[in-house]
């Protein structure tokens, strides 16, 4: 089932033109990566598709609701983890899940214990964010987008800033999270990640899609022993 | 170049760009013209004031008197009968004098009869700021100098007066007309009653005001310094709801400040009621509990007005230092009707800085309690409605940026107003 449908979606700030003309579907349970240099648009698609840009033309449906009509509906139905997000520095790790929660029409005692176990941070959940690490900010950041089970996750760098142990368990979560059914929207530097994570990947250069597939078929396709390779043929 | 000298540059760099100077340079404009009116008001001092004068005593002390108004004062108005008084007062406001000063019949036999000449003095007050009681201060200088010259006439004569009656041989009644009032008081002792409205209520709203201000500017900088904003603008909740939570947050902080001031206000208010010899409630200017409530009601209004200002500005902060920039045209909106309203009466305005003061929604809680103390109810209820209908259209704009891109991007364009711009 497709959960998200981009149609030639553009995207201009002024007479810059950020995404020129992109395309592409996320299914249910898939884990979608899109991989490109810096600048290449990654990150202006993925806030547009979290209804923070507004679209210049093209379309985007998620589960099959306008996002440029429904906008409000949308942002019942996804969860957006920005590459350098942060959170309430007063507030403590349970107090910034609850508040968070309290947004969504479910069991809010449910969707905070569950952002607790993915954010695992034990007892410093307490403590507040003011305190945490880079790394354990980063940890309550993914606890907080994976929580509510969103239909769709859109998670931009979602290990940025995590040791390896820690990037580890967030890649496990995230492939959990999409096998109970979220679709699953990403944008990534980590070659590896891109390979162990994601199901297809779509490479983005100059606000176009340049190429797009799943990483076994591109690495064949490409004679290439990795995603990185791949990513450095195609962008060259 | 030298590590110093690369260091020094590059803090320079930072810190010295047109927004930081802009505020200096109309700083000091300001000072510049409030100086320039000091320098006005000082000729005003020195020019002979406009006067009407009534002399019912042929004598030779009133005589003293006459020659010395006539020669210290533009007399625009000469009597012998105290029955022309409310005509020369007509007269007098027509050509806007400050006072029609009136010697009574026995003034020379009651002096020399050891008893001191009553002068009467009916004042047409124009305003009650600080600029607005300095004209009278010329008439006062001449009446205490034309007391000095009928005592020097005494003492020089060799009369038979008691040395008190001498020293000081005229006794003073004063009754202003001001804004259709009639107060037996002079205007220096009715402005001095009224300073609190001059001084103290301005400085306090307007430091309400900016603190205020600072507080939602700030919280919208934080938001984007912390990177909290992208998450909540994909919460599922309205832009509405943000605009108004962050709104309300603030305007209930507003509010409690509001009310601890009217509380601080009415028992300073209460306190000069009752001070020295004067009580304001025995010449009815004391403002009533509805009027402290039209107040109150206008001070909230101004605050949500402000708080959606600074949030319509804040949505352009980058970061708490640009915050703190963006501060700036509301402190200015904030001290321009201050500085006015302390030193001049709205009602002596000229039309065109009247409509100016009215357009600045901050204005009006400055405005409200000495309107109200004078029945001016227009002035406030109108300044409510007006600020009323601005707070509107500002939380309006502010949900409209909401919905855009501009607060997401509108900082990108930052670095144009710095002044060492990158070489190409």
């Amino acid at each position: 089932m497709i959960s998200v449908e981009v149609k030639n979606l553009v995207k201009n700030y002024g007479s810059t033109e950020a995404v020129k003309g992109v395309s592409f579907t996320v299914n249910s349970g898939e884990i979608f990566g899109l991989i490109g240099p810096n600048g290449a648009g990654k990150t202006t698609a993925l806030r547009v598709v979290s209804t923070l840009l507004q679209i210049t033309s093209g379309s985007v449906n998620i589960l099959g609701i306008d996002l440029r009509k429904k906008p409000d509906e949308i942002r019942k139905l996804i969860s957006y983890l920005p590459e350098d997000a942060g959170a309430y520095k007063n507030l403590t790790g349970r107090a910034y899940l609850r508040f968070i929660a309290n947004f969504f029409e479910k069991n809010t005692q449910e969707i905070v214990s569950l952002g607790i176990e993915i954010a695992n941070l034990g007892d410093k959940i307490d403590d507040k964010v003011d305190t945490y690490s880079k790394g354990m900010k980063r940890r309550l950041l993914v606890g907080r987008a994976l929580m509510i089970n969103p239909k769709l996750a859109i998670l931009d760098e979602p290990t940025s800033g995590l040791d390896v142990i820690s990037a580890q368990e967030i890649r496990k979560i995230i492939k959990n999270t999409a096998m109970r059914g979220t679709a699953v929207l990403l944008s990534s530097h980590n070659m590896l990640e891109v390979e162990y994570l994601c199901d297809r990947i779509a490479l983005i250069a100059e606000g176009k899609i340049v190429e797009e597939g799943k990483p076994k078929f591109l690495m064949d396709k490409y004679s290439a022993n990795n995603i990185e390779e791949v990513f450095v043929q195609v962008v060259k | 170049m030298s590590a110093l000298g690369n260091i020094i540059k590059k803090e320079l760099k930072e810190l010295l760009t047109l927004s930081t100077i802009i505020p200096v340079i109309i700083i000091a404009l300001i000072f510049g013209t409030i100086g320039s009116s000091m320098e006005g008001i000082q000729e005003g001092f020195q020019e002979e004031p406009i006067l009407g004068y009534i002399n019912e005593d042929d004598n030779n002390l009133s005589r003293i008197a006459t020659s010395y108004i006539e020669n210290n004062s533009d007399v625009v108005f000469l009597s012998s009968d105290i029955a022309d008084k409310q005509y020369g007062l007509e007269e007098i406001k027509q050509k806007e004098g400050l006072a029609l000063i009136v010697i009574k019949e026995n003034f020379s036999r009651e002096i020399l009869n050891d008893s001191r000449g009553e002068i009467e003095v009916y004042w047409i007050m124009k305003g009650a700021g600080i600029f607005d009681s300095i004209s009278s201060e010329v008439v006062e200088r001449i009446i205490g100098s034309l007391n000095s010259e009928i005592s020097k006439f005494l003492i020089e004569n060799n009369t038979t007066v008691n040395a008190s009656i001498a020293l000081w041989p005229t006794s003073r009644l004063d009754t202003t007309y001001f804004k259709d009032r009639v107060i037996e008081l002079s205007p220096g002792t009715i402005a001095g009653m009224l300073s609190t409205q001059s001084t103290f209520i301005p400085i306090v709203i307007m430091m309400l005001i900016i603190f205020s201000g600072q507080m939602i500017i700030s919280s919208m900088a934080m938001e984007k310094e912390n990177k909290t904003l992208e998450t909540l603008l994909t919460l599922p909740v309205k832009r509405t709801s943000i605009v108004t939570g962050k709104i309300a947050a603030s305007a209930s902080i507003g509010l409690l400040f509001a009310v601890i001031y009217m509380i601080g206000m009415s028992n300073y208010f209460q306190g000069f009621q009752m001070s020295g010899m004067l009580n304001l409630a025995d010449y009815d200017l004391i403002l009533t509990s509805q009027d402290f409530i039209l107040v109150g009601i206008s001070l909230f209004i101004t605050l949500i007005a402000a708080l959606a200002l600074c949030m319509l500005l804040g949505t352009f902060a980058k970061n708490y230092k640009s915050a703190q920039t963006l501060v700036f045209p509301v402190t200015m909106l904030a001290m321009i009707p201050m500085f006015i309203t302390m030193f001049v009466d709205f009602d002596t305005l000229p039309l065109a800085i009247k409509g100016f003061l009215f357009a600045i929604p901050f204005s009006h809680p400055m405005m409200a309690p000495r309107a109200l103390i004078f029945n001016d109810y227009l002035l406030v209820i109108g300044g409510i409605i007006y600020v009323s209908l601005f707070a509107f259209v500002m939380i309006i704009l502010v949900v409209w940026v909401f919905k855009t891109d501009r607060l997401l991007t509108g900082s990108v364009k930052r670095n144009r107003f710095s002044i060492f711009k990158k070489r190409k």
